[in-house]
């Protein structure tokens, strides 16, 4: 166990004392207490718009965010402990943006091709003024190797359950993976 | 580039490649220096995965999604442990916490049963959840007031006393609650006080210790 310092107001177990509280949150949450649902929020929104972003557009962000916050407090009753609350609660989130993916879809009747779109993204780096942090470089790959990129890499989602959220062999996991590393690497730092 | 390995190389780097394959790719990567620098930058795209920072949204999202949560469930007003109190408000607070610390055993052990399964019913047919303990939190509350006693030096004596008695008042709250617990350890909402209790004493010890060291 890490020491003390003498001064400091906290930094033994902050992890445990966390898990703690918010084991205490989300049952206070489950009760009906709004406050302790706050301070979920708070812990946790980052982490969520984040993973929002990276798989969805990001005009979208703050609305899909607010979505998946009012489905977990919908849902709370649902939670029963046998998991971290950041874990379930991702993985919540992971299933209303592929949700919302497949309406997207729907709605624009079209599906990017993923080797013609990371071929798009892979050219952009040519051209200077057009350059790209990784963050953003990730935000145009194509949805499939998009979204198994930020499950396996980012979340840290294995390719079986990656597959079942997505409805596809792990195969095409493993392979929309490769691709979209291939294509990120040219947009590392250099 | 030989494209038959360079597909392979994700899967090599995450350990997915049968001995076999494994083998094989190795003796090949070794004498191909593309492959070789192909696979580095790969790995390099994993790490740089790994360290993606998460933002906040530029916009505080809360109050619209308090707006959408049950009606009738909206959270209290009643917030009294921001970050932004002072010592007086503090120690006020600590005190209304204590007495309602005592106040809800007291409740807990003087309602009917069916009184208390229906206060801390989410919905029809969903009782609150016991919380799960790990029994840590006890040993940081001990260890925040070990740092306590360390830094109280650095407060007046008044403000010391009065936080050293509101402590005292929450602990006998605690122990309330956990002897009540023991004779009904299913007890939905004696598990809510409990647990409400002890996260605020840890909030209270953290900024009594922060303002401490503020003042250093």
């Amino acid at each position: 166990m890490p020491r003390q310092t003498l001064e400091g107001p906290l930094t033994r177990d902050e992890p445990t004392v966390a898990a703690d509280a918010e084991a205490a949150d989300s049952a206070l949450a489950a009760s009906g207490d709004g406050s302790a649902f706050e301070r979920l929020y708070r812990t946790h929104v980052a982490r969520i718009h984040s993973l929002v972003r990276r798989m969805l557009d990001t005009d979208e962000a703050d609305d899909l965010t607010q979505d998946i916050f009012v489905r977990a407090w919908q849902k709370l009753s649902t939670f029963r402990g046998e998991s971290a609350f950041g874990t379930w609660l991702h993985r919540l989130a992971v299933n209303v943006i592929l949700a919302r993916r497949k309406t997207v879809r729907i709605e624009r009747g079209r599906y990017h091709d993923a080797e013609g779109a990371l071929d798009e993204v892979s050219g952009r780096r040519e051209t200077p003024e057009m350059s790209m942090d990784f963050e953003e470089a990730l935000t145009r790959l194509p949805d499939g190797a998009r979204q198994v990129f930020v499950l396996h890499d980012v979340a840290g989602y294995r390719h079986e359950e990656i597959a079942r959220m997505l409805g596809v062999v792990p195969g095409t996991s493993k392979s929309q993976l490769h691709h979209a590393r291939m294509a990120l690497r040219r947009y590392l730092d250099r | 580039m030989n494209d038959q390995w360079t597909d392979r190389l994700s899967e090599y780097l995450d350990g997915e490649l049968a001995g076999g394959e494994r083998t094989a790719l190795e003796a090949h990567v070794a004498t191909c220096a593309e492959c070789r620098a192909t696979l580095e930058e790969l790995r390099r795209v994993v790490a740089r995965a790994r360290t993606l920072e998460d933002r906040t949204p530029r916009a505080d999202l809360w109050p619209a999604i308090n707006a959408r949560l049950t009606p009738g469930r909206r959270p209290g007003v009643i917030q009294p442990w921001r970050l932004s109190l002072s010592v007086p408000q503090l120690l006020a607070a600590s005190i209304l916490l204590a007495l309602l610390s005592g106040g809800g055993v007291w409740l807990g052990l003087h309602r009917p049963q069916l009184a208390r399964d229906a206060q801390y019913t989410l919905r029809p047919g969903s009782p609150a959840r016991p919380v799960v303990w790990t029994g840590r939190t006890d040993a940081a509350i001990a260890e925040l007031q070990a740092v306590l006693s360390r830094n109280e030096t650095r407060l007046d004596t008044a403000t010391v006393r009065v936080v050293r008695e509101n402590l005292a008042m929450i602990d006998v709250a605690i122990a309330q609650a956990r002897a009540a617990l023991a004779a009904d350890p299913g007890d939905a909402y004696l598990n809510l006080h409990l647990a409400d209790t002890m996260r605020r004493k840890l909030e209270l010890l953290r900024r009594v210790n922060a303002i401490a060291v503020a003042r250093s």
